[in-house]
Parts: structure tokens; sequence; C-alpha cells
């Protein structure tokens, strides 16, 4: 099968420090890949490392395709003029120069990416009044509406209360199967994401297991990627990772320093 | 009705043409590049880039040249410094900043003080200060209109990208935008915008016309388009009215000379802001429809 | 250098020096760095209107001083937007040019309302600055512990029943006596750089907070008095020492901070 994205032993250094080694991974059209692990771990690096703004220190990356982008959160104050509207036609032409002129197809295409992120009944409000959960929705529907091969989500589902992440993550499991837009959606929790994960990218300590949640989320694999004991419950369908004892094993601020650079 | 808002003689002078024509322009383009300075949240980079226009102005004064000269050069030179030491990133109330603006305006001080020992034009200072748009040196104005359309032609060209990388630096660099040169450019003309605000209403005050109609239409309007539309709308009124005012206050009491159109300007301005809130229709409160962390707390 | 006009000089320049020390040394703490910056302007429009009116041009600083302090106090609630707060400020010194415009000496006027006058200090002026000043240090002095509190841990003054939106009242209306005594003498655009430069470099030398105000009062005295004899020497401007000497004491007490933070840097790897 044609890899939409390979990455071949990845390491990533920064200020000195190593956030990620040899992480290796592939990701097929279509195919919903969740990227977990406890914050700190190093997810955003590895999307940045896909997103070409974060150079490697070791290992390849090769993305055959167009990547869509929706960040973690939008620092945008309340007064900012953007409806959402504007937001999501920003998604199709926001790296061009000049001003755009208005279009039917372009309205028409607005429209369509709005009403399949639910966003429609919104879509004249200014994007800094909305809530998190309306906002990663119109983020969703900006970074689709330029039809990416793949969709990086940093964290979409932290901060949402428990409606808006079962509806995100619908919407997300829809798009891809309807576009055959491949997903890597980044969580420091599985659950929500369990129903709907291919394969699942588990991150800790800096490192990477990969394969199906059935292969990965188990005690041996996940003690050997903290480097101590964990044990897996299951519990009323959920699934917990539990640290037998509190340790210096995750890097904690990894990702302030990914944040920074 | 017109006839006692248009005191004699105000359509046949020569330096009302020019204030009328040159302060439209400059409040179209500080209008427009104003919008983009309050959503990118820089209305601070703004404020200091009049501070140091200040001493540009009068630095120009004691060189025995025309201000705009000053204005511009110090201007864009502070902006080109900003934006490699990335100061006006750091969004405004800082410390350091103001100090360093501090001496600027002591510098300021110096060079006003010095300019009017050398020459005996006693209203130079004022004039820097507060602006006069009235005394506007006719070989000036083809330099200010033609600095004004490339501040301008700038802020269109760049419009989508300022806007994308205002949403999120991350996904314009994704997408290819080179969010640093964009930026650089943006403040360039920024940088102008200040040095053609301040020759209409005064270096110290040319923050006014920069936010003031921005901000006035960010309350009033949602879109961008229409935010820019309505800012320069607001700008090019407020200028008018202003001159207008001025030229029939040489007939108020109490001095014999006019009131200065600055005041007038800034005036319409600020209260053109301040009725924002007295509507109850502009009076949004932000919605919300869940308790989110999101405008208080950094990426974890 | 030392008689008559020029002792009232040195009396007054002194008081200000010692209350711009010390509510510096607050508003850098209390972030308030910004009203630092818009109640002299307030402060400009009053001077410039009440000697219009031919008031004691005290009467007009302490008038509008306080009328900004509430103003920001007021706004500081509703709109933490510092467009509104600079409008506001603009709208002040928009009206002060409008006064000053009314006067015949104008440009004189502004210049040494906004750039700052120390050698025409008369000697009727002299005892309410210095009562001022006093007042001023007499009103920080009673709220001192409940100010360091607040301004240092919010949430506890809170719980410990210190009213956080009280003391800032208080605060900003000190700010605004003190601006009345010292906008005359530095001028409504230095009187920033004389508040703050002093208060933040003794901050970067020192973490104990007495000496960190002794520290600023120290600094804006030799600022003040640096400022005037070589103002007297060369007649330049005072404003002009002032916001370069600010500049250059910021600059040294930041230069010094990173260099005792490196050392311990070193310190603690060894």
């Amino acid at each position: 099968m044609a890899e939409l994205l390979r990455l071949d032993g990845v390491g990533v250094r920064l200020g000195g420090r190593e956030i990620l080694r040899d992480v290796s991974f592939t990701i097929a059209p279509g195919e919903f890949t969740g990227l977990i692990g406890p914050n700190g771990a190093g997810k955003t690096t590895l999307l940045r490392v896909i997103l070409g703004l974060q150079p490697v220190a070791t290992g390849a990356m090769l993305l055959n395709g167009s990547v869509g982008y929706v960040p973690q959160k939008l620092a945008i104050e309340p007064d900012t003029p953007l409806r959402v509207r504007d937001v999501v036609g920003l998604g199709l032409d926001g790296h061009k120069l000049g001003i755009r002129l208005p279009s039917r197809a372009r309205r028409e295409r607005v429209n369509e990416m709005l009403t399949a992120v639910g966003a429609q009944r919104y879509a004249n409000a200014r994007i800094g009044e909305l809530s998190g959960g309306e906002q990663q929705r119109v983020m969703i529907a900006h970074a689709l509406i330029a039809r990416p091969r793949l969709l990086l989500l940093d964290e979409p589902l932290a901060n949402l209360d428990i409606a808006s992440v079962g509806g995100i993550v619908s919407v997300l499991a829809r798009l891809a199967r309807a576009e055959g837009t491949a997903v890597l959606i980044s969580a420091h929790d599985m659950n929500p994401l369990v129903p709907v994960m291919d394969t699942i990218v588990y991150v800790a300590s800096g490192r990477a297991a990969v394969g199906s949640t059935d292969q990965v989320v188990q005690p041996e694999v996940l003690s050997r990627l903290y480097g101590q004991h964990v044990d897996v419950l299951r519990v009323h369908g959920r699934i917990l990772v539990v640290a037998a004892e509190e340790t210096g094993a995750v890097p904690a601020d990894a990702e302030h320093v990914t944040a920074a650079g | 009705m017109l006839k006692y808002l248009f005191e004699p003689g105000f359509f046949s002078s020569g330096p009302v043409h020019t204030a009328v024509g040159v302060g439209a322009v400059v409040a179209i383009t500080s209008a427009v590049v104003g919008v983009f300075t309050v959503t990118r949240g820089q209305s601070f980079a703004g404020h200091s880039l009049s501070d140091i226009a200040t001493t540009g102005g009068s630095a120009a004064f004691l060189a025995g040249v025309n201000q705009f000269w000053g204005y511009l050069a110090f201007g864009a030179g502070a902006a080109a410094f900003m934006e490699m030491t990335g100061v006006q990133r750091r969004r405004g109330r800082d410390v350091a900043t103001g100090v360093v603006l501090g001496s600027a305006l002591g510098l300021a001080a110096l060079f006003l003080y010095l300019g009017t020992l050398r020459s005996s034009t006693t209203g130079a200072s004022f004039t820097i200060l507060f602006g006069s748009v009235f005394v506007l040196t006719p070989s000036t104005v083809p330099a200010l209109i033609a600095s004004a359309l490339l501040a301008l032609a700038v802020a269109l060209l760049l419009a989508r990208m300022l806007l994308l990388s205002s949403l999120s630096p991350d996904i314009a660099a994704a997408r290819g935008v080179p969010v640093r040169a964009v930026g650089a450019a943006y403040l360039m003309a920024l940088g102008v915008s200040v040095a053609l605000s301040a020759m209409v209403i005064g270096a110290v005050l040319s923050t006014a016309l920069l936010i003031g109609p921005a901000a006035t239409a960010l309350r009033v309007t949602k879109g961008p388009v229409r935010a820019v539309a309505v800012a320069a709308a607001i700008g090019v009124a407020a200028t008018w009215l202003g001159i207008v005012l001025a030229y029939d206050s040489y007939y108020w009491p109490p001095a014999r000379h006019g009131w200065p159109v600055s005041f007038f300007v800034v005036t319409l301005i600020v209260g053109g802001y301040l009725l924002t809130y007295a509507h109850p229709r502009w009076r949004r409160p932000a919605r919300r429809d869940e308790p989110d962390p999101e405008h208080a707390c950094s990426p974890a | 250098m030392f008689t008559g006009l020029m002792l009232n000089t040195w009396i007054t320049a002194t008081a200000v020096a010692v209350i711009a020390g010390v509510t510096g040394f607050f508003a850098v703490l209390r972030g308030s760095s910004f009203a630092a910056h818009a109640i002299p302007n307030g402060a400009f429009a009053g001077a410039a209107g009440a000697s219009l009116l031919g008031l004691n041009p005290f009467a007009g600083l302490a008038a509008f001083s306080v009328a900004g302090a509430l103003g920001i106090a007021g706004l500081g609630r509703r709109a933490r937007h510092d467009v509104a707060t600079a409008l506001t400020f603009v709208m002040m010194l928009g009206l002060g040019a409008l006064f000053v415009s009314w006067s015949t000496e104008y440009a004189q006027q502004a210049y040494s309302l906004l750039f700052g006058e120390v050698f025409g200090v008369a000697a009727d002026e002299v005892l309410p600055i210095v009562a001022l000043g006093a007042a001023s240090i007499a009103a920080i002095a009673v709220m001192f512990r409940p100010l360091m509190l607040s301004s240092a841990l919010p949430e506890v003054a809170e719980a410990r029943g210190v009213s956080a939106r009280r003391m800032e009242l208080a605060f900003l209306l000190v700010m605004a006596l003190a601006t009345s005594m010292t906008v005359p003498v530095v001028g409504a655009l230095l009187m920033f750089s004389l508040m703050i430069g002093p208060a933040a470099a003794a901050r970067s030398v020192t973490a104990r907070p007495l000496a960190a105000i002794g520290l600023a009062v120290g600094i804006a005295l030799v600022t003040v008095w640096t400022g005037i004899v070589a103002s007297y020497q060369t007649n330049w401007p005072l404003g002009f020492f002032v916001g370069v000497l600010g500049g250059v004491f910021f600059l040294f007490g930041r230069a010094y901070g990173a260099g005792r933070r490196r050392m311990a840097v070193r310190t603690a790897a060894a």
C-alpha cells in the first residue's frame, strides 16, 4: 500500500535535551491514527516534525501529500474581526498574496465545510467569542477545506466537556472515511479514540510503540516504554494506564521547550 | 445649515485643499494598517513607534529638514529594530520597553531645546508634538502620498497572510507563509503609518489615528473586509470634520489663532470609540457556552 | 549653584526623587507601570487648563491626576483592553494641547509641561510640593503591609480580608498625588522614566523589599541631582538627563542581575 507518511528512526534534540529518540511509523491514506502519551512526552514536537516546523537530529521523514493542521489552542482576542466563515475561508487561501475576490464557488465550499463539521449555526459569529469545542470544529473545517491528504490535530479534546468530545470524534471519523483523509490526532487520554483508531502511536519518555490498540496497550510494552512498571486496567470499558510509583521517567518540561521554539 | 458649518473662505483656501486631500489619504492608510495592528495585538508597538517618531521629528527639526523625514527614518528604523529583537511580540506593558522609550523622549526634549536655540521659529516644537495639517509644506506632499500608497499596498498585499498568522503562526508557517518576513514588512508599513499620522495630528497623538478608528470598527463589525472599510470611513470622517472645525475655530474665542486640528480629530475619534460602549447593540458580552481556560493558560 | 532660587530647585527635586522612588517600587511590583505612564498624561491637561484659568497649577494637576486614577480604576474593571485606556489618555494629551494653544507662549509652555522645568520653582511652591510629598509617603507608610501583601500575593490578600480593588484605588490615588508634584518638575512624558527606571533597576539588584525601596530612592536621587548639575552647566533640559539616566541605570541593573544569576548557576553547578 502506498504510504502517505513514513517516519524512520526520527530523533529530536532541543537545547541539548533529547526530546524524541528513534521514532518510526507509517500512515496510509484514510487511516485513523492516535498519537497517545502523557503530557510532556513529545507529542507536539512530533507533530511539528511532520509539519516541517521542527528539524530532526537523526532519521528521516517522508511525506507524500498535503497536510492540514489544527493547533491546540488559538491565542485570539474576542474582538478579533474574523467571523467563522472568514476563518474557514482562510484555510483555502490564507497563504496567498493580495486580497481575495468574492466568488460563489468559494462561498459554497465554505458553507459545505461548515455543514460537515456542524458549525453552520454560528457561521457569522466571531471566532474569539466561541467556546473551545466550537472553535475546534471551526479549525477542523479550516484545515479540511484545502482537501489535505493528512490531517494533524494537536490535543483537540483537551479542555472539552464530554458531549463536545464525542461530537468532535464522530465528525473526524466520518470525514476521514468520506473524504479518504488520513487523521493523526494527539491526546493524553486514549479512551474517546479507542472505537475509531486504526493504529495507536504511544509515546512516552521520548520513544514510541506502534500497532493496534490491543498490541500496544499492554503492561509489558508500556513498561518497557516508560522504563518502569506500569499496569493497564480495563474498567467499565475504559482503559487506564497506572504507574506503580511517580518517578522522573517522563521529561516533564519537554513540551515547554517545544512551545518556546 | 451648511453655511454655519463652513466659515467663509474654506473652499477657496489652498492650505485647506492640501489638508483635506492629504488628511484623507493618511486617515485611510492609518485605519487600514490599524485594523491589522489591533488584530495582531500590537497596539503597544504602534504606541512605541509614535514615541520614537517624536524623537525623529525633533531630530529633523534640529537638522533643519522637514520633520516628515525624521518621523519616517526613526519610525521605520525603530520598526526594523523591533523586528530584529522581537520586542513587539512581548505584547506591551513591558518595563524595559517603557524605559527605553523614556530615553527616546529625553532625546526628543534635547533636540527640541537645541533646535529652538538655533532657529527662531517658536511654534515648531508645538507642531512636532501636536501637529498641524494646515502648515504642510507643498513640496513634501508627493512624498506623503507615495509613502501612504506604499504602506497601503503592503497591507493589502499581505492581508490574508497577516490574518492567517494572527489566527495561528504555526498554521501559517505550515502553509508556507514566511511568517517573519511578512511580520517585518507589516511592521515597516506600521512605521510609515505612524510617520504619516504624526504629520497630521502630531507625534505624541499619532496613536489615536492609528488605533482609534480600527478599534471602533472592530467593535461594530465582524468581518475583516467590513472592519477595514468602516475604519477607513471613521478615520476620514474624523479628519475632515476636525479640519472643518479647526478652520472655523479661527473665529472662536479665546485666542486669535485657531484651535489645534489634532484636538478635534482626537476628540472625534475617542468620542466615536466611547459611543460603541453606550449603544446596547454593540455592548457584546463574550459568549461562553462552556468554561474554557483557552485564553487564560499557555500551551501545557 | 546653591543660592536663592537654586535652593528651591534642590529641595523640590529631592522631594520629587524620594516620592518617585517609593511609588515606583510599588508600581513595578504591582505591574501598574501602565498607570505610571497614563496618569501623567492626564496631569498635563490639568496643568495646562489650570494655568489658563489663572488657578494654581497644582489644583489643576491634582484634579486631573485624581480623575485619571479613578478613570483607570473604573476602566480596569470592565475593559482590560489597552486600547480603551490608551485612547482616553491620548484624549487627555489632546485636551492639554488645546489648553496650551490658548495661551500666548504656547510652544514654550507645552514644552516645559511635557519635558519638565526645574529652574523656575518659586519660593511659595516649595512648601506645597514638600507637604504633598510627605503626605504621599505617610499614606504609603500607613498601608505598607497590606499594600505589599496585595501587590505580591493578591489571592492570599483577598483571603485575609484585604480588598484588592480598594488597595488598587488607594495606590492609584497616591500615585496621582505624587504625579501632581512631580510632573511640573520632570514633565509629563518623562515622569514614567523617573518612577519606573530606578525601581526596576533596584529590583534586579536586591530581593529584599526595604532595601529595594531604599535603592530605588537612592538611584532616583542620583538621577535627579546629576540631572540638575548637568542641566545647570549645559542649559540642556532636565528631562533629557532624567530619561537617559533612567535608561542607563535600568540597563545597569539588568546587567548586574543577569551577571549575578549566571554566578549563582555556576556556583550551583560546581
